[in-house]
């Protein structure tokens, strides 16, 4: 009996969680006067319509993906970092100016060195939050959070003064964004026609990277123990401070190399809006996933379904753009509160006591046994 | 819902437990127990750790809901659906753990308790303290109603503790382990207290020691694995009685018997100075030596610079002042890591948070402090099979029950938790352990196995030191056993001359002249 | 411009400018002191914002036009205790991680108010905003007077509300509830006390105080709505509990602090001083970070269970 309850109560709680947050959404929907029904439809079938619409699935899940996975990697460490969005920014200006600055290298030189600036622009930014939380103690969630408005600060100073494209200047128009890159710092296109890239591949790659890392490797076992229980993992002489430090900068550097994906893949220069809320969408694709690259991949593709579907209401029924953030923030919620119901042993055993007395209600008393 | 104290409420002559059964995730605490308490006498509730003693005690407190059975007071069948509900009956408890609030005074701890005190906008502090004055008096228990509770020392939190309970009108009165953080001398004058008040209260007293269930009990009820197996007067059982009752069987605790080897000191401490976590000094001026081939005893009443003295041996806590050496060498400064790695092995206090890491498998936890050697890893890769062979070979050895190594550590009851830490730590044949508190909750059956353990690491030259509240275990395993009181040894005794009277002086800061 | 008169102008827009961070953060530090910390603060002010400023504009030229801030304070109010509701659903009986669900209900609120401003307002209205009321005699002492007692009431109330919780906290039933439930729940349980029913009403009441919050950035201090207009002060809200150590006067404190680094970048770009609009807009939180990491020993002293989620039957 046991197996059995354990998966239809793990699947009873997915499944309210799931309803709670459809229902919540279609509340919000219909406070801005959208059919609720219409909007879902359109969300989850619009992008099938044509080949286009699927790769530009893809197209959001790349990013995603790749921050998800920095998520992961920081939150089963123990240190929950909110500030991919910054870090995603931070990473797009390192690897703009990288690209700029060595515009006349061969692309098996420059797009390397393009995309590891990113990693490294992201990885820094984030290093501070992680040396802060080691070394004194700073709650990282507000420290990230302050370095995200920093960064964005940042992005539209350097967008608007130092980096911006002198063409913009000459013409007049004063856009905010800086030159485009050279070709050689470009991501193949995957499939003509769409805006698919090769940095799809990219993300693949480290996925599987990613579950070798923190499953057969002594870093990971250092990192995931230093997450799970930091008194025991200080007790087996791992050090905990140099676990955060290092989860924080890995993370921030996935999220430094999603924003130089977008960048050379997507865009090919840095314009305002770039990271589009991918930092904190993310976050969620790393819940959702269960924070497994085995998980993250699909919720990753899930949520770009979600994205593209939503760019489409908005541009069909007039639903607004901040919609999404909604959407995202009630998942959040619904996954955390579920999170826990399965977790929990004690949630569990009331739960099928519950059961066991509506199956049999003759009998009082539950048999007496062993363990579950 | 709470009232005035005994005199709204009926006087409790007699409540009755009935067919009480409650579940946790894995455990039948409780199996189908029927129990009577009486005015007028103290029940003692014994059985070893784990037996359910106390999950019995916070259903009737309210703690907890009963999955079946009922309680009858004076007859009528009564509900306790929260702890307040208790308290308007007049049931009140002291807990193993204390339920005080540490940064509010004994008034305010009183006054959160008494609904009638709370005002609307105004707490009344000044009745409450004029209540826990007047309480103090009648049962001669001397307490400071402005003091903060964190100031206090643990036998004066007990006291507030009681009086609480007394201030809230209880009439029966339960004692969780009373006395398991006091010295010798303060249990006796805890049991006389308790003889006086049992004529106009009842009493249940929880423990495990038997010599005081007889000094202090008029009936006794014993526990095994959840079910009730003997119920009736103290007086015609002797302890030896009572322990083949709380086991089943007959129980033999492995004994020291050999003379020590005499070897080298292996771990030395020399004028330790260690700070505890409120900046005070837990350890202070301390000097101690670890011989190789020694049981080492360490006795103390809790709270004396135990914990942050074995902290600061395995690198877990620094050290302000003096030096430890280790093998010879010095150490004070150096990490977990490098002290492990030379064969430091440690056993500590919190086993569910600090032995293990709950979230991950038993097979993990095994290799908790070898996962990043040569035989576990290779180039950064982890060689699962090892981990796997490993694993399996200390479950079999070591004889851990679990559904499969598999498993959450965290998820196995704390007996085998206690068994997964000894198999890693006994595995390494470290040359010196530092154990703390290895059989605290833990049942006879495993504390047989944990203690020849030790005495065999012992035999294989290698040194404990065995940090335990429990003088039995401490007289029986130890070669010679040393007294810590405010952060210094007082003395070292070979065990020959280690008596229960003169550790208990010791204990309490008693130098004996001589 | 002469410096006393920057000086005059940085302390006297100081004041008013954190109303805001002051409501939000005493509502915040009894969240706190109760055991649960929300980030959502920052959400549930946006939503306040929102709230607030829907009955001034549609009731603008109607008959309950001279009700239109109290209607709008209200609805924040209420909109502020139905967020902090949820979130106690969320985190006290679901038991769930509070720092992932702050972030959660942020997203939710800042999400929600764009939208629903988007959708029933659009574009960029004003409103009017609140008259001062100048104390009488106070108000006309020079310099001091000006900075202090000629401030529209709402000024006045968030300042009085600082003895206020004072009082709250330290001298009654509720709020020594409060401090047992968020430093001894077990202790708090086993006296009779409804755990997770007081750490409900502290919740409501610190969403009911953001929700104030949000409403006095946009009825008051910007008289508009817009995204980004409450730009992270929530989150600053929930640090300023840290740095003023849980205690109202500490918050206050830290309130001012806040507010002056704001009115000090408005001031430089007024005064014509040269100096990037973006690093003067960084200030705030820039600060925070200082002060979070100088504050570090203060945590020390914070409740002792904020963050752990209250479960009876568990047994460790």
């Amino acid at each position: 009996m046991g197996n059995s309850f354990r998966i239809g109560y793990g699947a009873a709680v997915v499944t309210a969680a799931t309803l709670a947050a459809a229902g919540a959404g279609a509340l919000a929907l219909l406070a801005v006067g959208a059919s609720p029904l219409a909007t879902y439809a359109t969300i989850f079938t619009g992008p099938f319509k044509d080949l286009f619409g699927v790769s530009e699935i893809l197209v959001r899940a790349v990013p995603l993906i790749l921050v998800a996975l920095g998520i992961a990697i920081s939150f089963r460490s123990g240190i929950i970092n909110i500030g991919a969005e910054g870090q995603m920014l931070m990473g797009i200006l390192a690897a703009t100016a990288t690209a700029l600055a060595l515009k006349g290298l061969p692309g098996w030189a420059l797009l390397p060195l393009t995309l590891l600036a990113g990693a490294a622009g992201g990885g820094l930014w984030a290093g501070i939050a992680g040396l802060l939380r080691a070394r004194l103690g700073v709650n990282e969630i507000l420290s990230t959070v302050m370095l995200n408005y920093i960064a964005a600060q940042l992005y539209t100073f350097l967008l608007r003064g130092p980096m911006i494209d002198p063409g913009e200047l000459e013409t007049g128009s004063g856009t905010p964004q800086s030159m485009r890159l050279p070709r050689a710092a470009w991501l193949s296109r995957l499939v003509p026609g769409t805006r698919l890239h090769t940095g799809l591949l990219l993300a693949l790659v480290l996925a599987v990277a990613v579950y070798v890392l923190l499953w057969h490797t002594t870093w990971g076992f250092r990192l995931r123990a230093a997450g799970a229980e930091a008194k025991a993992a200080r007790y087996a002489g791992i050090s905990v401070e140099r676990s955060l430090v290092t989860a924080m900068v890995l993370s921030g550097a996935f999220a430094g190399l999603a924003g130089a994906v977008e960048l050379t893949g997507v865009h090919h220069r840095a314009i305002e809006n770039i990271s589009s809320g991918y930092g904190f969408a993310g976050i969620v694709v790393a819940l959702f996933g269960a924070l497994h690259p085995a998980g993250i991949v699909p919720a990753a593709v899930f949520f770009g379904l979600l994205l593209v579907g939503a760019d489409m209401t908005q541009r069909t029924a007039g639903v607004p753009a901040n919609m999404i953030l909604v959407l995202q923030g009630v998942i959040i919620l619904a996954i955390v509160s579920a999170k826990m119901y399965l977790n929990n042993a004690y949630a569990q055993e009331r739960a099928r006591r519950m059961w066991a007395r509506l199956r049999r209600p003759s009998s009082a008393a539950p048999r007496p046994g062993g363990l579950s | 819902m709470h009232n005035d104290a005994a005199a709204a409420v009926e006087p409790i002559l007699e409540l009755r437990l009935a067919g009480i059964t409650k579940r946790f995730p894995g455990i039948l605490a409780c199996d189908d127990i029927a129990l009577d308490i009486r005015r007028g006498e103290v029940l003692a509730l014994v059985g070893e750790n784990g037996a359910g003693k106390s999950t019995l005690m916070n259903i009737l407190a309210g703690m907890y809901q009963p999955d079946a059975g009922t309680i009858t007071l004076n007859g009528r069948p009564v509900r306790f659906r929260d702890p307040s509900d208790a308290h308007a009956r007049g049931i009140g408890m002291v807990h193993q753990d204390f339920m005080l609030v540490p940064n509010m005074t004994v008034a305010e701890n009183v006054a959160l308790g008494l609904r009638r005190l709370h005002r609307c906008l105004r707490l009344d502090l000044a009745e409450a303290r004029r209540l826990l004055l007047e309480t103090a008096a009648r049962h001669e228990l001397p307490v400071h109603p402005d003091a903060y509770v964190w100031q206090l020392s643990v036998g004066e939190q007990q006291r507030v503790e009681l009086i609480k309970t007394l201030c809230f009108g209880a009439q029966v009165l339960i004692l969780d382990e009373p006395t398991s953080a006091l010295t010798p001398q303060e249990t006796d004058d805890l049991i006389d207290r308790l003889k006086r008040m049992s004529a106009q209260l009842a009493i249940v007293f929880i423990s495990h020691k038997l010599n005081e269930v007889k000094a202090l009990s008029d009936r006794v009820a014993i526990l095994r694995r959840g079910a009730v197996v003997f119920q009736g007067p103290t007086t015609e059982q002797s302890p030896a009685d009572l322990a083949a009752l709380m086991t089943g069987r007959e129980v033999v605790l492995p004994h020291n018997e050999g003379r020590a080897q005499g070897g080298a000191a292996i771990l030395e401490a020399r004028q330790l100075q260690v700070r505890g976590d409120r900046g005070h000094l837990a350890v202070d001026g301390l000097d101690l030596s670890l011989h190789a081939g020694e049981i080492l005893g360490l006795a103390g009443v809790s709270g004396n610079g135990q914990r942050e003295l074995a902290e600061a041996l395995t690198g877990l806590r620094p050290v302000a002042a003096g030096g430890i050496r280790f093998l010879g060498r010095d150490c004070t400064h150096t990490g977990v890591a490098a002290r492990i790695a030379a064969g430091l092995g440690y056993i500590p206090e919190d086993r569910h948070h600090e032995g293990i890491v709950p979230a991950f498998s038993v097979q993990e936890n095994l290799a908790l402090k070898d996962f990043a050697t040569r035989r576990f890893s290779v180039g950064g890769l982890l060689r699962l099979r090892a981990l796997a062979d490993h694993a399996a070979g200390l479950r079999r050895h070591f004889d851990i029950r679990c559904a499969s190594t598999a498993a959450a550590a965290g998820s196995l009851s704390g007996g085998n938790i206690q068994k997964v830490i000894l198999a890693r730590e006994l595995a390494r044949e470290p040359r010196a352990l530092v154990a703390v508190y290895p059989t605290r909750g833990v049942d006879l059956g495993a504390q047989e196995f944990i203690h020849a353990q030790l005495l065999a690491r012992r035999a294989a030259g290698g040194g404990v030191l065995l940090i335990s509240e429990e003088l039995e275990e401490l007289m029986n395993l130890s070669d010679r056993i040393a007294v810590i009181y405010k952060g210094r040894i007082l003395k070292v005794l070979p065990s020959a001359e280690a008596t229960r009277e003169r550790l208990g002086l010791l204990m309490a800061g008693v130098i004996d002249g001589e | 411009m002469n410096p006393g008169g920057m000086v005059y102008n940085i302390l006297s827009l100081g004041v008013p400018f954190s109303v805001a961070l002051l409501l939000a953060s005493l509502g915040e530090m009894f969240n706190q002191r109760a055991g649960v910390f929300n980030l959502g603060c920052e959400g549930i002010m946006c939503m306040g914002a929102f709230l607030a400023f829907l009955p001034p504009t549609f009731l603008k030229a109607g008959p309950l036009a001279p009700y239109g801030n109290l209607l709008g304070f209200a609805a924040a109010l209420g909109g502020g205790v139905l967020l902090g509701l949820l979130f106690a659903l969320v985190t006290v009986t679901f038991r769930a991680d509070q720092g992932i669900a702050g972030i959660g209900l942020q997203m939710f609120g800042w999400g929600l108010s764009g939208s629903l401003f988007r959708h029933y307002i659009g574009g960029v209205t004003g409103v009017e905003g609140m008259a001062a009321w100048p104390i009488p005699g106070l108000a006309r002492i020079p310099f001091l007077g000006g900075i202090l007692f000629n401030h529209n009431p709402v000024v006045y109330f968030a300042f009085l509300l600082v003895p206020a919780s004072w009082y709250v906290l330290y001298r009654t039933p509720w709020g020594l509830k409060v401090r047992a439930v968020g430093t001894a729940p077990r202790a708090a349980d086993s006296m009779g006390i409804h755990v997770n029913r007081v750490r409900y009403q502290a919740l409501m009441l610190g969403g009911a105080m953001a929700g104030l919050g949000g409403a006095y950035l946009s009825l008051c201090q910007a008289k508009m709505f817009a995204d980004d207009l409450v730009a992270g002060r929530g989150f600053i809200a929930v640090a300023l509990v840290y740095f003023g150590r849980w205690s109202p006067l500490g918050i206050l404190g830290g309130a001012l602090l806040f507010s002056l680094a704001q009115t000090l970048q408005l001031s430089i770009q007024v005064g014509g001083i040269k100096f990037p609009y973006e690093f003067a807009v960084m200030l705030p939180y820039v600060l925070v970070i200082l002060v979070l990491a100088l504050a570090r020993k203060a945590r020390m002293r914070g409740p002792a269970q904020l963050g752990v989620p209250f479960d009876r039957e568990m047994r460790y």
